[in-house]
């Protein structure tokens, strides 16, 4: 008895029947179907999600004030007045962790450029803001450290503020517009960044030095924030921690003194999101698990019929010269065929509707090679696992009795 | 002197059921030698079961020999009769028992399936010379389904002497079929057993039938009754030209 023989056997016996092979397969094909497609939407909502949050800058830190008790009252976080300037140079001086800092400064207005107005935020920062947020220039120049020194009157804008205060599509780079009552000179025009992972218009803004936004138009000396960018991915936690540090000696706070600002990485946030959809992908996966279980359990109910309805078969099989172990291995090998076949035919069925989910409910999927070749492992542990009983059952029968059969 | 194939040797067989122990089989000897056509005849409750399930090494006797072509069976375990039953000996049934839906061929080419020694092209010859012997060679690619009665057994009958055994085995081969096909069938068989010196064991239990064959043996109660030379052998094929040529009705 050579393994082709065998396989000869059980393929030929499953010819014999194929509609039954084929629903008793079906339960299989639509498991790893299921499984294969609830994965690629899984895991292409998390690769979105990780995609916006690197577009917002993957290594950026940003530091807020925190809401704090001020004579009993809580205070909003936004009215809190904590970071300021000099927050801003002990990070320069003293960080080792930080590769760039910038203030951030942020107020909104009305944009004109003649007939067209826009409203829109502008955006205070050095220099650095656009290393930090990795958003290149796509026309004209960014501002410079003079500029800032002496709040010049300059700013870069983004696509969004573009196309609405130059609806004509002529170039914005060199032409004046007003923020507010203050007249800038547009200098650059930003890249397209999108949307960010809380689908904010991350184009819809001006960016002007610091230090013009803060005298000329919000004539304050508090920061709102201030941006950072960790010298790689790796350190970004050291990053914050060290940020922390240095912002509460800064701040003069002693030991039993809460935070009066808040240190947040990218990094955290990419955490939160991904643990979501990592939450989502496990149960979707769990439900279409379930489906391939069933897809299981449905070939072992077939496999205990068919040893049954074909227990004369496998009487004549016997008498001719089959040894049980003969009769065990076609009965598993049908069950191995079914789900491998279903396996496969659930594969394609999976990719294809992945392909179907993305073109027309746009959702973001990726197929990963990892979750065809589990779910096809699965599959085949499937039909050894439950095709081993009815199989064994088979191999089990007296000849004799089997042969009488009716 | 010809060689023996089959020696029975005072063999008993019994049953347990629950308490009580039935002995099918209460010692009996004979023996076969190559190229005899033997009928095993006796009614229900002979024995003649219990035999055939031993002598076709599906069942093992509790006391008493049997020896196969020169191998005693006693000793053999579960796999080793498996192997002996492929290589020794060609079974017919009277349902036919063919695999449904599968070609006359693919039926035929089936107990060589088991036997891992023949490669796939020998199979194939040796499972269409089988059917030429049969003279089915016109209805190799037909199912079960397509083809009447009598050619079912005749694929039947190619199905046992595709592994070249040493013993044809029939079961009530006629059983199922009319007076006509069970004299076609009995003319083959003949006539295998003449020009190609196949041993055939035949169990029936009607006597049209143990007619044909060179030698009877006789059972009752789980005992040996007769064992008789079949004096005037019938020969099918000229009984078969004595029949009316067209049923009449």
């Amino acid at each position: 008895m050579n393994a082709f023989n065998l396989i000869r056997i059980a393929w030929r016996a499953l010819q014999r029947n194929k509609l039954r092979a084929f629903l008793t397969m079906l339960g299989i094909i639509i498991g790893v179907a299921a499984v294969i497609t609830m994965v690629a939407i899984g895991q292409g909502s998390k690769k979105s999600i990780q995609d916006s949050i690197a577009s917002m800058g993957s290594n950026m830190l940003t530091v807020r004030p925190n809401s704090n008790v001020a004579a009993g009252a809580r205070l909003d976080a936004t009215t809190v007045q904590s970071l300021t300037l000099a927050d801003v140079t002990a990070l320069q001086k003293q960080a080792r962790y930080l590769s760039a800092v910038s203030p951030g400064i942020s107020t909104k207005g009305q944009a004109i450029n003649g007939s067209s107005n826009w409203p829109t935020t502008i955006q205070g920062v050095s220099p650095e803001y656009l290393d930090i947020r990795e958003w290149p220039i796509k026309d004209g120049i960014a501002f410079s450290d003079d500029d800032v020194s002496t709040a010049g009157k300059v700013c870069l804008i983004g696509q969004t503020v573009a196309t609405n205060l130059f609806p004509g599509g002529e170039s914005p780079v060199g032409k004046i517009i007003r923020f507010n009552a203050v007249p800038f000179k547009v200098i650059g025009l930003l890249a397209t960044k999108g949307e960010n992972a809380f689908g904010q218009d991350q184009d819809d803004v001006i960016i002007a030095p610091y230090t013009t936004v803060m005298k000329r138009i919000l004539s304050t000396i508090y920061l709102q924030n201030i941006y950072a960018s960790a010298v790689d991915e790796n350190s970004a936690d050291k990053a914050v921690d060290e940020m922390s540090q240095i912002l509460r000696a800064s701040h003069r706070l002693r030991s039993t003194d809460q935070d009066d600002f808040l240190v947040r990485s990218q990094a955290e946030l990419l955490n939160t999101f991904s643990s979501t959809s990592q939450l989502l992908t496990v149960l979707l996966t769990a439900i279409a698990g379930i489906s391939l279980v069933i897809g299981g359990i449905g070939i072992m109910n077939i496999m205990y019929v068919s040893v049954t309805e074909r227990t004369k078969e496998i009487g004549l099989r016997m008498s001719i010269g089959a040894r049980g172990i003969d009769i065990l291995l076609q009965f598993l090998l049908e069950a191995l065929l079914i789900s491998i076949t279903g396996g496969l035919i659930g594969v394609a069925l999976g990719v294809t509707a992945a392909r179907l989910v993305t073109v027309f409910l746009s959702w973001p999927t990726l197929v990963s090679e990892s979750s065809i070749l589990l779910s096809f492992l699965v599959c085949a542990l499937t039909g050894i696992f439950f095709g081993y009983y009815p199989a064994q059952k088979a191999s089990r029968l007296d000849p004799i009795e089997a042969l009488r059969y009716e | 002197m010809a060689k023996k194939i089959l020696e029975v040797q005072n063999l008993k067989r019994e049953f347990r059921m629950g308490t009580e122990v039935v002995r099918a089989l209460k010692g009996v000897t004979f023996d076969v030698t190559a190229g005899e056509f033997i009928t095993i005849m006796g009614s229900s409750g002979s024995g003649k079961t219990t035999m055939l399930n031993i002598l076709g090494c599906l069942d093992k006797p509790t006391d008493g020999k049997y020896l196969l072509d020169g191998v005693d069976i006693g000793s053999l375990g579960r796999n080793e009769l498996a192997r002996l039953r492929n290589e020794k000996i060609g079974f017919v049934f009277q349902a036919y028992n063919l695999l449904p839906r599968t070609s006359a061929l693919e039926n035929v080419e089936l107990p060589l399936l088991y036997n891992a020694s023949v490669s796939s092209h020998d199979r194939r010859e040796r499972a269409v010379r089988a059917l030429e012997a049969v003279k089915l060679a016109d209805r190799l690619d037909h199912t079960p389904s397509q083809l009447s009665g009598g050619q079912q057994q005749r694929v039947a009958i190619a199905r046992a002497l595709v592994n070249e055994p040493v013993m044809i085995l029939a079961d009530e081969a006629t059983g199922n079929l009319d007076s006509r096909t069970s004299y076609e069938i009995m003319a083959l068989l003949q006539e295998l057993n003449q020009t190609q010196q196949k041993t055939i064991v035949f169990v029936t239990h009607e006597p049209d039938i143990a007619s044909f064959s060179s030698r009877t043996v006789m059972l009752r109660d789980g005992k040996l009754m007769k064992d008789t030379m079949n004096e005037n052998k019938r020969s099918a094929k000229e009984v078969l030209a004595g029949l009316p040529v067209s049923d009449d009705y």
